[in-house]
């Protein structure tokens, strides 16, 4: 079998040490001989929708992030609309999960668009949120790190990624964080999100996979030290919060 | 009158804490500004020389006891924040712990390293005659916001320098020749940077923050990397360029057990200099601190004496002999570029397989969010590792990098409690082997804690 992961944006949105997801699935799957590629695309690499099984956004600072919704509008963001229409899987933090959905409003200043491939919209708010979270979602309980201030409301569409048992979450009101629309995922989970919650990690490779070999079982693997450190981040998020 | 109680105030609680055998070195500062807000620029303004101000995420500590060191080489007596304690709070203490109680001050001159926030406010209160700029790279996201942010804030900041103030900049990190357009008619500009090929990376790390020109946005080009965005750039676009330093780094010869040589050219000559700490980014801070000693008038003589005596730092890497040719060598990380260049010092002998201890704490001074793992090349210690045991709040988080960066995991173990993982590896070294120590800020104060109590070290606040 063989896994072709997209990069998008490796140069401009990688802060927070998200590429921790990307090293995490490569290594998952390569662990379970799965030949996995990385390809990088930056601002004016052109898309092949029916090349990638797997694509993840992350997060970046203000100026990258316009940098970012201009070259996500005419061809690419139709590109990744096309890909996630045809089954790709899309992981998509903090800035990332802002620009797949309709628009992010700022203070001042016009909309910044996203590709609407979310129901979702975000309004910048005037409190950062910021602190070890805990998630109870549909694959099981998530462990991460929230660092936002934009507030993120979802349309009907999308359905929430989980409730924040400990965290603000999407916009600090309505008790949920992140949004699924079909196979596409959209978070404000850093820490990073997949190395310390490898159920979740496995449902997105096996999601991955199903595009182009159908349903799959994974080989189990030791998950020894990863399981230690959700533990050990399920106590710090009840210790600090 | 307000100044009066709040230096006898802050004096008293100081004289308090190191008799009761606490370090505290920020409470008293703090109490201080609570009576009088503006004590510390009432305070500095009694200082016959004026001030001196080290800022930049990495290096500024050695930086400025580098500096220091110099400075006191040269006779010049210094009042100096000593031990990290760089908020405004830390600042004031520094200057009451030197201050009579009324208030008279026996050094010549201050020199503070300013935490990257606090800059501002720092500036404005102190007035420093000369600023040495190092770096700006992503250190603690939670604390500090986003590197635009503070970069502006700094702008704003320059904006507002007194003619006659000084700027020493590292010409090679493309935020620092940015923020020199800020300068303000009658501020002096003096460059330093690194020019040695051989040293050169073949290509931006992951944990880069500057590829883009700051200018104008475009892909800037670089004909060389030393450390992470740092190097010779130029944006394609605009006239956004690397500054031609004035203080030329060349013919750098690093070691880890003897430190750097270095040939620094200067307008006055070039000048053969020895550094008594190892890594390529204390070459940059030595080359900093002697440009800015330089630029006020000291002679060449004390500043290749000042590096040459140089003792390292409250942590940022101490070396520690156990008897039996085992030895520990301590280095502090905070952030992925520091981090990648202490895994880039320790892996210079390919022969060595390194018996290891990393502790990672997420209090607020370490940074609480841990994702900064993920952007650290671990992948170099591949192959490279006897083993490694991780300590610390996060020390599963530390050990789970450690496997995914490719790590045989039959190598990693983990034990939370610093005290216990430190024996575990103690009990590990073998004779005539050296186990390297990487904990972050808060990790490596309970790791001197420890090491005291084994009788080890001395508390650094009696440095």
């Amino acid at each position: 079998m063989k896994l072709e992961i997209a990069f998008l944006y490796h140069d401009l949105m990688n802060i927070y040490g998200d590429r921790g997801n990307i090293i995490t699935l490569s290594q998952r799957a390569r662990w379970r001989g799965i030949e996995t590629t990385v390809t990088e695309l930056s601002v004016g690499d052109p898309v092949d929708p029916d090349k990638y099984d797997f694509y993840f956004f992350g997060g970046g600072q203000d100026k990258e992030q316009y940098a970012v919704a201009d070259d996500l509008k005419g061809e690419k963001g139709a590109a990744l609309k096309e890909a996630a229409a045809k089954g790709a899987v899309f992981l998509a933090v903090c800035g990332g999960y802002q620009l797949l959905g309709h628009y992010y409003r700022p203070d001042n200043g016009p909309d910044l668009l996203g590709i609407g491939l979310l129901d979702v919209h975000t309004i910048a708010g005037n409190k950062r949120c910021i602190g070890n979270v805990i998630i109870q979602s549909e694959f099981g309980t998530l462990v991460a790190f929230e660092n936002h201030s934009g507030k993120t409301y979802l349309g009907p569409q999308a359905r929430p990624l989980g409730r924040s048992e400990i965290g603000y979450g999407n916009n600090a009101e309505d008790g949920n964080e992140g949004a699924i629309q079909n196979n596409v995922f959209g978070c404000y989970l850093h820490g990073s999100l997949l190395p310390k919650n490898p159920h979740f990690a496995d449902h997105l490779l096996k999601l991955a996979l199903q595009r182009r070999y159908g349903p799959v079982e994974l080989t189990p693997l030791d998950d020894t030290v990863e399981m230690a450190a959700h533990r050990a981040a399920l106590q710090r998020a009840r210790d600090t919060r | 009158m307000r100044q009066t109680l709040a230096i006898a105030t802050g004096k008293t609680l100081l004289e308090i804490l190191h008799r009761t055998g606490r370090g505290g070195t920020a409470f008293p500062g703090l109490v201080a500004t609570k009576i009088a807000p503006h004590i510390l620029r009432d305070l500095t303004a009694r200082l016959p020389g004026g001030s001196a101000m080290v800022i930049g995420t990495n290096g500024k500590t050695t930086t400025t006891r580098l500096f220091a060191t110099i400075l006191e080489t040269a006779g010049v007596k210094v009042a100096n924040n000593r031990s990290g304690s760089n908020l405004i709070r830390g600042l004031t203490s520094t200057l009451l712990n030197q201050a009579s109680l009324r208030g008279k001050l026996t050094a010549d001159m201050g020199l503070f390293e300013v935490d990257e926030a606090a800059f501002p406010q720092a500036q404005a209160e102190i007035q420093p005659r000369l600023i040495l700029m190092n770096n700006l790279f992503r250190d603690q996201l939670d604390r500090y916001g986003e590197i635009d942010t503070i970069r502006k804030r700094w702008a704003e900041s320059i904006k507002t320098l007194a003619p006659g103030t000084k700027l020493i900049l590292n010409a090679d990190d493309p935020s620092m020749a940015y923020l020199a357009r800020f300068a303000p008619e009658g501020v002096k500009t003096v460059f330093f940077g690194l020019d040695h090929p051989p040293l050169a990376l073949a290509k931006l790390a992951h944990a880069v923050d500057a590829a883009k020109c700051i200018v104008c946005g475009t892909n800037m080009v670089y004909d060389a990397i030393y450390i992470s965005h740092m190097g010779h750039y130029h944006c394609p676009n605009c006239d956004f360029r690397r500054p031609d330093p004035q203080f030329v780094v060349k013919e750098v010869k690093l070691s880890v057990s003897e430190g750097s040589q270095f040939v620094l050219e200067t307008p006055d000559g070039p000048l053969e200099l020895k550094v008594g700490v190892p890594g390529l980014y204390n070459v940059y801070n030595a080359a900093g601190a002697s440009a800015a000693a330089l630029s006020m008038g000291i002679a060449t003589g004390h500043v290749t004496k000042g590096l040459e005596k140089f003792k390292s730092v409250f942590g940022r890497i101490e070396r520690i002999a156990l008897g039996e040719g085992r030895h520990l060598l301590l280095a502090l990380v905070k952030n992925p570029v520091g981090f990648n260049e202490v895994l880039r010092m320790l892996t210079h002998d390919p022969a060595q397989k390194l018996k290891m201890m990393v502790i990672i704490n997420d209090l607020y001074a370490d940074g609480r969010d841990v994702s900064w793992l993920w952007d650290v090349d671990f992948e170099v210690l591949a192959d490279r590792l006897g083993w490694v045991q991780t300590g610390g709040l996060r020390a599963t988080d530390m050990a789970n990098r450690l496997k995914y960066a490719g790590i045989d995991p039959a190598l990693i173990s983990w034990e939370e409690d610093i005290a216990t993982s430190l024996k575990l590896a103690m009990d590990r070294l073998p004779a005539n082997e050296t186990l390297y120590i990487t904990p972050t800020y808060t990790a490596m104060l309970q790791l001197r804690e420890i090491l005291q109590k084994m009788g080890l070290v001395v508390p650094f606040w009696e440095e």
